[in-house]
Protein backbone atom coordinates (compact mmCIF):
# COMPACT_ATOMS: atom_id res chain seq x y z
CA UNK A 1 0.00 0.00 0.00
CA UNK A 2 1.56 2.95 -1.03
CA UNK A 3 -0.03 5.17 1.78
CA UNK A 4 0.83 3.11 4.60
CA UNK A 5 4.63 2.77 2.88
CA UNK A 6 4.89 6.67 2.10
CA UNK A 7 3.95 7.47 5.48
CA UNK A 8 6.16 5.18 7.35
CA UNK A 9 9.11 6.94 5.04
CA UNK A 10 8.04 10.25 5.53
CA UNK A 11 8.91 9.87 9.62
CA UNK A 12 10.77 12.72 10.56
CA UNK A 13 12.81 11.55 14.59
CA UNK A 14 11.52 15.34 15.55
CA UNK A 15 7.98 14.76 15.43
CA UNK A 16 7.82 10.67 16.70
CA UNK A 17 9.58 11.86 19.85
CA UNK A 18 6.93 14.26 20.31
CA UNK A 19 4.48 11.37 19.96
CA UNK A 20 3.08 9.78 23.49
CA UNK A 21 5.48 7.35 24.23
CA UNK A 22 3.68 4.27 24.42
CA UNK A 23 3.11 4.40 21.13
CA UNK A 24 6.65 4.87 20.99
CA UNK A 25 6.84 1.59 22.80
CA UNK A 26 4.08 -0.80 20.99
CA UNK A 27 5.53 -3.04 18.95
CA UNK A 28 5.64 -1.76 14.83
CA UNK A 29 2.90 -3.64 14.24
CA UNK A 30 -0.67 -2.86 13.37
CA UNK A 31 -2.86 -2.52 16.57
CA UNK A 32 -6.08 -3.30 17.40
CA UNK A 33 -8.75 -0.23 16.35
CA UNK A 34 -12.11 -0.27 17.72
CA UNK A 35 -14.53 2.81 16.22
CA UNK A 36 -17.81 2.99 17.93
CA UNK A 37 -21.00 4.61 15.55
CA UNK A 38 -21.36 2.71 11.62
CA UNK A 39 -22.44 6.21 10.22
CA UNK A 40 -20.95 8.92 7.87
CA UNK A 41 -17.66 8.97 10.36
CA UNK A 42 -17.49 5.50 11.41
CA UNK A 43 -18.23 3.28 8.56
CA UNK A 44 -16.26 5.37 6.01
CA UNK A 45 -13.65 4.79 8.64
CA UNK A 46 -13.89 1.40 9.02
CA UNK A 47 -14.01 1.07 5.17
CA UNK A 48 -10.52 2.99 4.56
CA UNK A 49 -8.82 0.94 6.91
CA UNK A 50 -9.37 -2.30 5.21
CA UNK A 51 -8.77 -0.77 2.32
CA UNK A 52 -5.32 1.24 3.14
CA UNK A 53 -4.04 -0.52 6.16
CA UNK A 54 -4.96 -3.92 5.88
CA UNK A 55 -2.87 -4.91 9.14
CA UNK A 56 -4.99 -3.02 11.49
CA UNK A 57 -7.67 -5.03 13.27
CA UNK A 58 -10.66 -3.03 12.37
CA UNK A 59 -13.58 -3.96 15.21
CA UNK A 60 -17.05 -1.43 14.22
CA UNK A 61 -19.59 -1.30 16.91
CA UNK A 62 -23.01 -0.10 15.55
CA UNK A 63 -26.36 -0.09 17.69
CA UNK A 64 -28.30 -0.64 14.48
CA UNK A 65 -28.29 -3.64 11.99
CA UNK A 66 -29.37 -1.18 9.42
CA UNK A 67 -28.10 2.28 8.88
CA UNK A 68 -30.97 4.90 7.09
CA UNK A 69 -28.89 8.04 6.08
CA UNK A 70 -29.88 11.99 6.83
CA UNK A 71 -28.88 12.80 3.27
CA UNK A 72 -31.64 12.50 0.92
CA UNK A 73 -34.57 11.87 3.76
CA UNK A 74 -35.70 15.11 2.81
CA UNK A 75 -36.24 13.48 -1.12
CA UNK A 76 -38.33 10.79 1.09
CA UNK A 77 -40.28 13.75 2.13
CA UNK A 78 -40.79 14.74 -1.77
CA UNK A 79 -42.07 11.16 -2.09
CA UNK A 80 -39.18 10.85 -4.90
CA UNK A 81 -37.18 7.86 -2.78
CA UNK A 82 -38.44 5.61 -0.49
CA UNK A 83 -36.66 5.02 2.99
CA UNK A 84 -35.71 1.72 1.84
CA UNK A 85 -33.78 3.14 -0.62
CA UNK A 86 -31.39 5.49 1.79
CA UNK A 87 -31.02 2.50 3.95
CA UNK A 88 -27.96 0.42 4.23
CA UNK A 89 -26.84 -3.06 6.16
CA UNK A 90 -23.33 -3.86 7.05
CA UNK A 91 -22.68 -7.36 5.60
CA UNK A 92 -20.51 -5.56 2.85
CA UNK A 93 -18.51 -3.97 5.39
CA UNK A 94 -18.32 -7.19 7.34
CA UNK A 95 -17.36 -9.22 4.06
CA UNK A 96 -14.36 -6.89 3.90
CA UNK A 97 -13.04 -7.83 6.78
CA UNK A 98 -14.73 -5.48 9.64
CA UNK A 99 -15.67 -7.20 12.99
CA UNK A 100 -19.53 -5.74 13.36
CA UNK A 101 -20.61 -6.08 16.75
CA UNK A 102 -24.23 -4.84 16.66
CA UNK A 103 -24.20 -3.34 20.36
CA UNK A 104 -24.46 -0.51 22.13
CA UNK A 105 -21.46 1.13 23.70
CA UNK A 106 -22.41 1.74 27.11
CA UNK A 107 -19.02 3.16 28.70
CA UNK A 108 -15.37 3.62 27.83
CA UNK A 109 -12.91 2.95 29.96
CA UNK A 110 -9.61 5.10 29.01
CA UNK A 111 -7.44 4.06 31.43
CA UNK A 112 -7.66 0.32 30.75
CA UNK A 113 -8.50 1.19 26.81
CA UNK A 114 -12.25 -0.32 26.82
CA UNK A 115 -15.29 -0.15 25.70
CA UNK A 116 -18.26 -1.58 27.47
CA UNK A 117 -21.06 -3.14 25.26
CA UNK A 118 -24.60 -3.17 26.64
CA UNK A 119 -24.60 -7.28 26.98
CA UNK A 120 -21.66 -6.62 29.44
CA UNK A 121 -18.67 -7.69 27.01
CA UNK A 122 -15.60 -5.66 26.68
CA UNK A 123 -13.76 -4.69 23.84
CA UNK A 124 -10.18 -3.61 24.11
CA UNK A 125 -8.56 -1.26 21.86
CA UNK A 126 -4.82 0.38 20.70
CA UNK A 127 -6.66 3.39 19.26
CA UNK A 128 -10.37 4.42 19.85
CA UNK A 129 -12.57 6.08 16.95
CA UNK A 130 -15.72 7.62 18.56
CA UNK A 131 -18.32 8.91 15.73
CA UNK A 132 -22.00 8.79 17.29
CA UNK A 133 -23.71 11.57 15.96
CA UNK A 134 -26.15 14.02 17.72
CA UNK A 135 -28.28 13.42 20.56
CA UNK A 136 -31.29 15.76 20.37
CA UNK A 137 -31.37 18.38 23.58
CA UNK A 138 -34.98 16.84 25.07
CA UNK A 139 -36.66 20.29 26.69
CA UNK A 140 -34.02 23.01 25.37
CA UNK A 141 -37.23 24.21 23.57
CA UNK A 142 -39.46 24.11 26.64
CA UNK A 143 -41.77 21.04 26.72
CA UNK A 144 -40.42 19.46 23.61
CA UNK A 145 -39.55 15.96 24.55
CA UNK A 146 -39.52 12.57 23.13
CA UNK A 147 -43.76 12.55 23.86
CA UNK A 148 -43.88 16.14 22.08
CA UNK A 149 -41.69 14.63 18.98
CA UNK A 150 -44.10 12.31 18.41
CA UNK A 151 -47.09 15.07 17.41
CA UNK A 152 -44.11 17.06 16.27
CA UNK A 153 -41.51 14.65 14.32
CA UNK A 154 -37.97 16.36 13.75
CA UNK A 155 -36.78 14.13 11.30
CA UNK A 156 -33.42 14.57 12.50
CA UNK A 157 -31.58 11.53 13.51
CA UNK A 158 -33.05 8.29 12.28
CA UNK A 159 -31.92 6.38 14.97
CA UNK A 160 -34.02 8.40 17.19
CA UNK A 161 -36.96 8.82 14.65
CA UNK A 162 -37.36 7.57 11.09
CA UNK A 163 -38.19 10.26 9.02
CA UNK A 164 -41.41 8.24 7.60
CA UNK A 165 -42.93 9.78 10.64
CA UNK A 166 -43.14 13.66 9.15
CA UNK A 167 -43.26 11.90 6.03
CA UNK A 168 -47.07 10.32 7.01
CA UNK A 169 -47.90 13.65 8.51
CA UNK A 170 -47.15 15.46 5.41
CA UNK A 171 -49.16 13.02 3.29
CA UNK A 172 -52.38 13.48 5.72
CA UNK A 173 -51.93 16.96 6.26
CA UNK A 174 -55.42 18.68 5.00
CA UNK A 175 -55.41 20.54 1.74
CA UNK A 176 -54.50 24.28 1.92
CA UNK A 177 -52.95 23.63 5.08
CA UNK A 178 -49.88 25.25 7.16
CA UNK A 179 -46.35 23.12 7.64
CA UNK A 180 -44.59 25.30 10.49
CA UNK A 181 -40.95 24.29 10.89
CA UNK A 182 -38.51 25.28 14.25
CA UNK A 183 -34.85 25.41 12.98
CA UNK A 184 -32.03 26.01 15.83
CA UNK A 185 -29.32 28.14 16.20
CA UNK A 186 -25.63 27.22 15.02
CA UNK A 187 -24.13 25.07 15.50
CA UNK A 188 -26.42 22.12 14.39
CA UNK A 189 -26.32 19.05 12.28
CA UNK A 190 -26.08 19.77 8.90
CA UNK A 191 -26.85 23.95 7.87
CA UNK A 192 -28.40 23.59 4.63
CA UNK A 193 -30.31 20.61 5.87
CA UNK A 194 -33.49 22.71 7.01
CA UNK A 195 -33.67 24.71 3.59
CA UNK A 196 -33.61 21.50 1.82
CA UNK A 197 -36.29 20.46 3.51
CA UNK A 198 -38.04 23.51 3.10
CA UNK A 199 -37.50 23.19 -0.98
CA UNK A 200 -38.28 19.49 -0.81
CA UNK A 201 -41.56 19.77 1.03
CA UNK A 202 -42.81 22.88 -0.96
CA UNK A 203 -42.07 20.44 -4.06
CA UNK A 204 -44.30 18.23 -2.26
CA UNK A 205 -47.24 20.61 -1.95
CA UNK A 206 -46.73 22.34 -5.62
CA UNK A 207 -47.89 18.91 -6.78
CA UNK A 208 -50.43 17.27 -4.09
CA UNK A 209 -51.48 20.32 -2.19
CA UNK A 210 -50.84 23.77 -4.24
CA UNK A 211 -52.52 25.71 -1.65
CA UNK A 212 -50.40 24.70 1.25
CA UNK A 213 -47.88 27.35 3.16
CA UNK A 214 -44.83 26.78 4.51
CA UNK A 215 -43.78 28.77 7.60
CA UNK A 216 -40.23 28.43 8.90
CA UNK A 217 -39.04 29.53 12.07
CA UNK A 218 -35.70 29.93 12.82
CA UNK A 219 -33.38 30.97 15.55
CA UNK A 220 -30.61 32.86 13.24
CA UNK A 221 -30.68 35.79 10.94
CA UNK A 222 -28.92 33.76 8.14
CA UNK A 223 -28.65 30.44 6.64
CA UNK A 224 -26.37 28.53 4.31
CA UNK A 225 -26.64 28.81 1.05
CA UNK A 226 -29.39 31.32 1.56
CA UNK A 227 -29.25 33.16 -1.40
CA UNK A 228 -29.39 30.41 -3.39
CA UNK A 229 -32.43 28.98 -1.46
CA UNK A 230 -34.24 32.41 -1.80
CA UNK A 231 -33.84 33.14 -5.79
CA UNK A 232 -34.93 29.20 -5.78
CA UNK A 233 -38.39 29.61 -3.89
CA UNK A 234 -38.88 32.77 -5.62
CA UNK A 235 -38.59 30.74 -8.93
CA UNK A 236 -40.26 27.78 -8.56
CA UNK A 237 -42.62 28.42 -5.71
CA UNK A 238 -43.82 31.68 -5.45
CA UNK A 239 -45.89 33.07 -2.37
CA UNK A 240 -45.71 29.39 -0.98
CA UNK A 241 -42.47 30.00 1.57
CA UNK A 242 -42.61 31.93 4.43
CA UNK A 243 -39.07 32.56 6.48
CA UNK A 244 -38.79 34.30 9.78
CA UNK A 245 -35.01 35.02 11.06
CA UNK A 246 -33.94 35.75 14.55
CA UNK A 247 -34.79 39.61 14.15
CA UNK A 248 -38.23 38.74 13.08
CA UNK A 249 -39.29 37.01 16.06
CA UNK A 250 -38.23 33.38 14.62
CA UNK A 251 -37.14 31.95 17.55
CA UNK A 252 -39.22 29.06 19.31
CA UNK A 253 -38.49 28.96 23.12
CA UNK A 254 -41.40 26.48 23.71
CA UNK A 255 -44.21 24.23 22.21
CA UNK A 256 -47.75 23.19 23.06
CA UNK A 257 -47.69 19.75 21.08
CA UNK A 258 -51.77 19.45 22.32
CA UNK A 259 -52.40 22.66 20.25
CA UNK A 260 -49.77 22.17 17.50
CA UNK A 261 -48.30 24.94 18.21
CA UNK A 262 -45.38 26.76 18.59
CA UNK A 263 -44.22 29.82 21.01
CA UNK A 264 -41.85 32.50 19.87
CA UNK A 265 -39.50 34.52 21.71
CA UNK A 266 -41.68 37.37 21.81
CA UNK A 267 -44.81 34.95 22.81
CA UNK A 268 -46.27 34.79 19.72
CA UNK A 269 -48.33 31.86 19.35
CA UNK A 270 -47.84 29.60 15.67
CA UNK A 271 -49.82 27.05 15.13
CA UNK A 272 -49.39 24.47 12.08
CA UNK A 273 -51.43 21.29 10.68
CA UNK A 274 -47.89 19.96 10.52
CA UNK A 275 -45.32 20.68 12.59
CA UNK A 276 -41.56 19.99 12.27
CA UNK A 277 -39.06 20.99 15.09
CA UNK A 278 -35.42 20.56 14.72
CA UNK A 279 -34.48 21.00 18.43
CA UNK A 280 -31.14 22.10 19.49
CA UNK A 281 -28.61 18.99 19.83
CA UNK A 282 -25.19 17.54 21.21
CA UNK A 283 -22.68 15.00 20.50
CA UNK A 284 -23.69 11.61 21.18
CA UNK A 285 -23.99 10.37 25.01
CA UNK A 286 -21.32 7.77 24.44
CA UNK A 287 -18.85 11.09 23.58
CA UNK A 288 -20.24 13.04 26.79
CA UNK A 289 -20.28 10.15 28.87
CA UNK A 290 -16.39 9.22 28.26
CA UNK A 291 -15.11 12.96 29.24
CA UNK A 292 -14.68 13.54 25.28
CA UNK A 293 -17.00 17.06 25.10
CA UNK A 294 -16.80 19.96 26.83
CA UNK A 295 -19.14 22.12 28.57
CA UNK A 296 -21.31 23.16 25.20
CA UNK A 297 -21.86 19.68 24.77
CA UNK A 298 -19.74 19.28 21.94
CA UNK A 299 -16.03 17.23 21.31
CA UNK A 300 -13.06 19.23 21.18
CA UNK A 301 -10.46 17.91 18.69
CA UNK A 302 -6.65 18.38 17.49
CA UNK A 303 -7.08 19.64 14.18
CA UNK A 304 -3.87 18.08 13.04
CA UNK A 305 -5.05 15.01 13.36
CA UNK A 306 -8.63 14.81 14.97
CA UNK A 307 -7.64 13.19 18.30
CA UNK A 308 -9.60 14.12 21.01
CA UNK A 309 -8.06 17.28 22.76
CA UNK A 310 -9.30 15.68 26.11
CA UNK A 311 -8.69 12.13 26.50
CA UNK A 312 -5.20 10.54 24.75
CA UNK A 313 -5.84 7.57 22.25
CA UNK A 314 -9.46 8.58 21.07
CA UNK A 315 -10.23 10.11 17.64
CA UNK A 316 -13.56 11.89 17.96
CA UNK A 317 -15.51 12.52 14.23
CA UNK A 318 -17.85 14.21 12.78
CA UNK A 319 -21.17 15.91 14.53
CA UNK A 320 -19.99 15.27 17.81
CA UNK A 321 -16.70 17.48 17.32
CA UNK A 322 -16.31 21.20 17.66
CA UNK A 323 -14.58 21.48 13.62
CA UNK A 324 -15.48 24.61 12.78
CA UNK A 325 -15.44 26.24 10.25
CA UNK A 326 -15.92 22.86 9.06
CA UNK A 327 -19.71 21.81 8.63
CA UNK A 328 -21.56 18.93 10.76
CA UNK A 329 -21.69 16.93 7.34
CA UNK A 330 -21.76 13.71 6.33
CA UNK A 331 -18.84 14.22 3.72
CA UNK A 332 -16.87 16.38 6.53
CA UNK A 333 -17.02 13.34 8.48
CA UNK A 334 -15.54 10.67 5.83
CA UNK A 335 -12.70 13.03 5.46
CA UNK A 336 -12.37 13.49 8.91
CA UNK A 337 -12.29 9.38 8.84
CA UNK A 338 -9.78 8.90 6.49
CA UNK A 339 -7.36 11.39 7.86
CA UNK A 340 -7.78 10.28 11.73
CA UNK A 341 -7.27 6.32 10.33
CA UNK A 342 -4.04 7.56 8.73
CA UNK A 343 -3.07 9.26 11.48
CA UNK A 344 -4.01 6.38 14.04
CA UNK A 345 -1.84 4.04 11.52
CA UNK A 346 1.14 6.52 11.79
CA UNK A 347 0.40 6.70 15.70
CA UNK A 348 0.49 3.32 16.39
CA UNK A 349 3.73 2.61 14.31
CA UNK A 350 5.22 5.66 15.99
CA UNK A 351 5.39 8.09 12.90
CA UNK A 352 4.27 11.30 12.39
CA UNK A 353 0.86 12.22 11.09
CA UNK A 354 0.23 13.20 7.41
CA UNK A 355 -0.47 16.76 6.87
CA UNK A 356 -4.20 17.67 7.32
CA UNK A 357 -6.30 18.61 4.59
CA UNK A 358 -10.49 17.92 4.87
CA UNK A 359 -13.12 18.78 2.35
CA UNK A 360 -16.88 19.14 2.26
CA UNK A 361 -19.06 19.51 -0.57
CA UNK A 362 -22.84 19.45 0.31
CA UNK A 363 -25.33 19.27 -2.34
CA UNK A 364 -29.15 20.09 -1.82
CA UNK A 365 -31.80 19.69 -3.87
CA UNK A 366 -34.56 22.60 -4.39
CA UNK A 367 -36.58 21.32 -6.91
CA UNK A 368 -36.80 19.28 -9.92
CA UNK A 369 -33.53 19.67 -12.12
CA UNK A 370 -33.17 22.03 -9.62
CA UNK A 371 -29.76 21.40 -7.09
CA UNK A 372 -26.62 23.52 -5.60
CA UNK A 373 -23.62 22.88 -3.46
CA UNK A 374 -21.21 24.16 -1.25
CA UNK A 375 -17.79 23.42 -1.30
CA UNK A 376 -14.90 24.19 1.65
CA UNK A 377 -11.51 22.53 1.45
CA UNK A 378 -9.84 23.07 5.28
CA UNK A 379 -6.37 22.35 6.71
CA UNK A 380 -5.41 21.59 9.68
CA UNK A 381 -2.70 23.10 12.08
CA UNK A 382 -3.20 24.73 15.31
CA UNK A 383 -6.38 25.56 14.05
CA UNK A 384 -9.14 24.54 11.09
CA UNK A 385 -8.63 27.37 8.49
CA UNK A 386 -10.80 27.02 5.22
CA UNK A 387 -8.41 27.90 2.31
CA UNK A 388 -8.93 31.14 1.38
CA UNK A 389 -9.84 31.48 -2.49
CA UNK A 390 -11.19 28.16 -2.92
CA UNK A 391 -15.03 26.50 -2.04
CA UNK A 392 -18.08 28.59 -1.40
CA UNK A 393 -21.37 28.34 -3.38
CA UNK A 394 -22.81 27.80 -6.24
CA UNK A 395 -23.25 30.51 -8.65
CA UNK A 396 -26.61 33.19 -8.74
CA UNK A 397 -28.58 33.37 -11.18
CA UNK A 398 -27.46 36.70 -11.76
CA UNK A 399 -23.84 35.68 -12.47
CA UNK A 400 -24.36 32.60 -14.62
CA UNK A 401 -25.36 33.90 -18.16
CA UNK A 402 -29.02 33.36 -19.17
CA UNK A 403 -28.72 30.02 -21.72
CA UNK A 404 -26.51 28.60 -19.11
CA UNK A 405 -28.73 28.86 -16.03
CA UNK A 406 -31.36 25.95 -15.98
CA UNK A 407 -28.46 23.58 -17.86
CA UNK A 408 -26.08 24.13 -14.53
CA UNK A 409 -29.15 23.62 -12.03
CA UNK A 410 -30.42 20.84 -13.77
CA UNK A 411 -26.25 19.05 -13.51
CA UNK A 412 -25.97 19.70 -9.80
CA UNK A 413 -29.05 18.22 -8.91
CA UNK A 414 -27.40 14.51 -11.41
CA UNK A 415 -24.00 15.21 -9.58
CA UNK A 416 -25.63 15.11 -6.34
CA UNK A 417 -27.03 11.75 -7.37
CA UNK A 418 -23.44 10.68 -8.20
CA UNK A 419 -22.55 12.56 -4.78
CA UNK A 420 -25.18 9.92 -2.77
CA UNK A 421 -24.36 6.99 -4.70
CA UNK A 422 -20.34 7.30 -4.47
CA UNK A 423 -20.65 8.29 -1.19
CA UNK A 424 -22.70 5.46 0.71
CA UNK A 425 -21.05 2.85 -1.95
CA UNK A 426 -18.07 4.02 -0.36
CA UNK A 427 -19.25 3.05 2.87
CA UNK A 428 -21.58 0.13 2.45
CA UNK A 429 -20.99 -1.29 -1.10
CA UNK B 1 -1.97 30.39 24.28
CA UNK B 2 -1.54 32.78 21.29
CA UNK B 3 -4.10 32.53 18.68
CA UNK B 4 -2.81 33.25 15.84
CA UNK B 5 -4.09 35.40 13.10
CA UNK B 6 -5.88 33.81 9.86
CA UNK B 7 -3.04 34.19 7.77
CA UNK B 8 -0.85 33.17 10.42
CA UNK B 9 -2.56 30.00 10.54
CA UNK B 10 -2.64 29.59 6.91
CA UNK B 11 1.12 30.02 6.60
CA UNK B 12 1.72 27.29 9.18
CA UNK B 13 -0.24 25.01 7.80
CA UNK B 14 1.28 25.70 4.58
CA UNK B 15 4.33 25.34 6.29
CA UNK B 16 3.98 21.68 7.32
CA UNK B 17 2.00 21.07 3.91
CA UNK B 18 5.64 22.01 2.55
CA UNK B 19 7.59 20.33 5.00
CA UNK B 20 6.47 17.09 4.35
CA UNK B 21 5.47 15.23 0.88
CA UNK B 22 1.42 15.76 0.11
CA UNK B 23 0.23 11.93 0.02
CA UNK B 24 -1.57 11.49 -2.92
CA UNK B 25 -3.45 8.20 -1.84
CA UNK B 26 -4.86 10.39 1.21
CA UNK B 27 -5.88 13.57 -0.66
CA UNK B 28 -7.50 11.49 -3.26
CA UNK B 29 -9.39 9.80 -1.18
CA UNK B 30 -11.84 12.75 -0.45
CA UNK B 31 -12.46 13.00 -4.22
CA UNK B 32 -14.01 9.24 -3.98
CA UNK B 33 -16.65 11.03 -2.50
CA UNK B 34 -18.20 12.03 -5.84
CA UNK B 35 -15.91 10.08 -8.42
CA UNK B 36 -16.12 6.60 -6.68
CA UNK B 37 -13.34 4.93 -4.57
CA UNK B 38 -11.49 3.99 -7.80
CA UNK B 39 -11.71 7.42 -9.44
CA UNK B 40 -15.08 5.38 -11.65
CA UNK B 41 -17.18 8.33 -11.77
CA UNK B 42 -20.74 7.98 -12.20
CA UNK B 43 -24.67 10.14 -12.80
CA UNK B 44 -22.61 11.90 -15.31
CA UNK B 45 -19.53 12.70 -13.04
CA UNK B 46 -16.39 12.02 -15.35
CA UNK B 47 -14.29 9.04 -14.37
CA UNK B 48 -11.04 10.34 -13.53
CA UNK B 49 -9.79 6.50 -13.18
CA UNK B 50 -6.46 5.74 -14.98
CA UNK B 51 -7.49 8.01 -17.42
CA UNK B 52 -5.09 10.98 -17.74
CA UNK B 53 -1.32 11.03 -17.84
CA UNK B 54 -0.29 12.96 -15.16
CA UNK B 55 0.60 16.22 -17.30
CA UNK B 56 -3.38 16.28 -18.55
CA UNK B 57 -4.40 16.04 -15.04
CA UNK B 58 -2.43 18.60 -14.02
CA UNK B 59 -3.62 20.39 -16.90
CA UNK B 60 -6.99 19.97 -16.18
CA UNK B 61 -6.87 20.71 -12.67
CA UNK B 62 -4.72 24.18 -13.46
CA UNK B 63 -7.60 25.00 -15.92
CA UNK B 64 -10.59 24.33 -13.22
CA UNK B 65 -8.54 26.57 -11.27
CA UNK B 66 -8.41 28.87 -13.87
CA UNK B 67 -12.26 28.64 -14.81
CA UNK B 68 -10.37 28.03 -17.90
CA UNK B 69 -12.37 25.11 -18.54
CA UNK B 70 -16.46 24.71 -18.00
CA UNK B 71 -17.80 23.48 -15.00
CA UNK B 72 -20.04 23.30 -11.82
CA UNK B 73 -17.85 22.16 -8.92
CA UNK B 74 -14.13 21.47 -10.03
CA UNK B 75 -13.25 24.98 -9.99
CA UNK B 76 -14.00 25.82 -6.41
CA UNK B 77 -12.69 22.33 -5.42
CA UNK B 78 -9.19 22.80 -7.76
CA UNK B 79 -8.52 26.09 -6.11
CA UNK B 80 -8.28 24.44 -2.47
CA UNK B 81 -4.83 22.46 -3.73
CA UNK B 82 -1.87 23.81 -4.18
CA UNK B 83 0.67 22.59 -6.87
CA UNK B 84 2.57 20.00 -5.24
CA UNK B 85 -0.46 18.30 -4.26
CA UNK B 86 -2.03 18.51 -7.33
CA UNK B 87 0.84 16.70 -8.92
CA UNK B 88 0.61 14.35 -6.06
CA UNK B 89 -3.06 13.40 -7.00
CA UNK B 90 -1.78 13.36 -11.03
CA UNK B 91 0.30 10.65 -10.15
CA UNK B 92 -2.41 8.39 -7.55
CA UNK B 93 -5.11 8.51 -10.05
CA UNK B 94 -2.39 7.80 -12.86
CA UNK B 95 -1.82 4.22 -10.78
CA UNK B 96 -4.02 1.54 -10.63
CA UNK B 97 -6.63 2.10 -7.86
C1 LIG C 1 -32.10 16.22 6.69
C2 LIG C 1 -30.61 16.03 6.62
C3 LIG C 1 -29.97 16.09 5.39
C4 LIG C 1 -28.58 15.93 5.33
N1 LIG C 1 -27.99 16.01 4.09
C5 LIG C 1 -26.64 15.91 3.99
C6 LIG C 1 -26.00 15.97 2.72
O1 LIG C 1 -26.64 16.15 1.68
N2 LIG C 1 -24.65 15.85 2.68
C7 LIG C 1 -23.91 15.64 3.79
O2 LIG C 1 -22.70 15.53 3.69
N3 LIG C 1 -24.49 15.57 5.02
C8 LIG C 1 -25.83 15.68 5.15
N4 LIG C 1 -26.45 15.60 6.38
C9 LIG C 1 -25.58 15.51 7.60
C10 LIG C 1 -25.14 14.08 7.91
O3 LIG C 1 -26.24 13.23 8.05
C11 LIG C 1 -24.33 14.06 9.19
O4 LIG C 1 -23.41 15.11 9.20
C12 LIG C 1 -23.60 12.73 9.35
O5 LIG C 1 -24.55 11.70 9.53
C13 LIG C 1 -22.62 12.77 10.52
O6 LIG C 1 -21.92 11.57 10.63
P1 LIG C 1 -21.56 10.95 12.06
O7 LIG C 1 -20.69 9.80 11.81
O8 LIG C 1 -21.10 12.06 12.94
O9 LIG C 1 -22.96 10.50 12.66
P2 LIG C 1 -24.04 9.48 12.06
O10 LIG C 1 -23.90 9.37 10.60
O11 LIG C 1 -25.35 9.92 12.59
O12 LIG C 1 -23.65 8.08 12.69
C14 LIG C 1 -23.75 7.83 14.06
C15 LIG C 1 -23.96 6.33 14.26
O13 LIG C 1 -23.56 5.97 15.57
C16 LIG C 1 -24.47 5.06 16.12
N5 LIG C 1 -24.33 5.17 17.58
C17 LIG C 1 -24.49 6.29 18.35
N6 LIG C 1 -24.21 6.03 19.63
C18 LIG C 1 -23.85 4.71 19.68
C19 LIG C 1 -23.42 3.85 20.74
N7 LIG C 1 -23.33 4.29 22.00
N8 LIG C 1 -23.13 2.56 20.44
C20 LIG C 1 -23.23 2.09 19.16
N9 LIG C 1 -23.63 2.86 18.14
C21 LIG C 1 -23.92 4.16 18.39
C22 LIG C 1 -25.81 5.50 15.55
O14 LIG C 1 -26.74 4.43 15.57
C23 LIG C 1 -25.41 5.90 14.12
O15 LIG C 1 -25.49 4.81 13.24
C24 LIG C 1 -27.83 15.71 6.50
C25 LIG C 1 -28.48 15.66 7.73
C26 LIG C 1 -29.85 15.83 7.80
C27 LIG C 1 -30.54 15.76 9.13
C1 LIG D 1 -18.50 17.36 -5.20
C2 LIG D 1 -18.20 16.31 -6.15
C3 LIG D 1 -16.77 16.22 -6.63
C4 LIG D 1 -15.65 16.07 -5.86
C5 LIG D 1 -15.55 15.95 -4.35
C6 LIG D 1 -14.55 16.00 -6.78
N1 LIG D 1 -15.00 16.11 -8.06
FE1 LIG D 1 -13.83 16.14 -9.76
N2 LIG D 1 -15.50 16.40 -10.90
C7 LIG D 1 -16.78 16.56 -10.40
C8 LIG D 1 -17.65 16.98 -11.47
C9 LIG D 1 -19.13 17.25 -11.33
C10 LIG D 1 -16.85 17.09 -12.63
C11 LIG D 1 -17.27 17.62 -14.01
C12 LIG D 1 -16.85 19.10 -14.08
C13 LIG D 1 -17.71 20.00 -13.17
O1 LIG D 1 -18.91 20.11 -13.39
O2 LIG D 1 -17.16 20.60 -12.19
C14 LIG D 1 -15.50 16.68 -12.24
C15 LIG D 1 -14.41 16.62 -13.10
C16 LIG D 1 -13.13 16.30 -12.72
C17 LIG D 1 -11.99 16.16 -13.64
C18 LIG D 1 -12.04 16.28 -15.14
C19 LIG D 1 -12.27 14.94 -15.75
C20 LIG D 1 -12.49 15.03 -17.23
O3 LIG D 1 -12.04 14.10 -17.92
O4 LIG D 1 -13.08 16.01 -17.71
C21 LIG D 1 -10.91 15.88 -12.86
C22 LIG D 1 -9.49 15.66 -13.36
C23 LIG D 1 -11.34 15.84 -11.49
N3 LIG D 1 -12.69 16.09 -11.46
C24 LIG D 1 -10.51 15.60 -10.42
C25 LIG D 1 -10.92 15.64 -9.08
C26 LIG D 1 -10.02 15.52 -7.97
C27 LIG D 1 -8.54 15.33 -8.07
C28 LIG D 1 -10.78 15.62 -6.85
C29 LIG D 1 -10.33 15.58 -5.40
C30 LIG D 1 -9.36 16.59 -5.03
C31 LIG D 1 -12.15 15.78 -7.27
N4 LIG D 1 -12.20 15.79 -8.63
C32 LIG D 1 -13.22 15.89 -6.39
C33 LIG D 1 -17.20 16.37 -9.11
C34 LIG D 1 -16.36 16.24 -8.01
Amino acid sequence: MTISRRTLLAAAPVAAAALAAPSLARAQNAGRVVIIGGGFGGASAARFARDRFPALDVTLIEQNRTFTTCPYGNLVLAGRRTIESITFGYERLAARGVRVVHQRATAIDPQAKRVRLSDGAEVPYDRLVVSPGIDLRWGAIERYDQAASARMPHGWAPYVQPITVLERQLREMRQGGVFVMAIPDNPFRCPPGPYERISMVAEYFKRHNPRAKILALDAKNGFSKQPLFQDAWEELYPGMIEWRGASNDGRVTAVNPEALECVTEFRDRVRGDVVNVIPPQMAGQIARDAGLANASGWCPIKPATFESAQVSDIWVLGDATIAAPMPKSGFAASTQAKHAIACIAASLAGREPPPAVYFNTCYSHVGEDYGISIVGVFRGGERLTEVEGSGGISPRNSALPADRRAEFRRLEAIYADGWYDAITGEMFG
Amino acid sequence: MRIPSLAAAALLACGTAAAQVPDGALLGSACAGCHGVTGEGGHGIPSIRQMHGREHFVELMRAFRANERPNTVMGRIARGYTEAEIAALAAHFARAQ
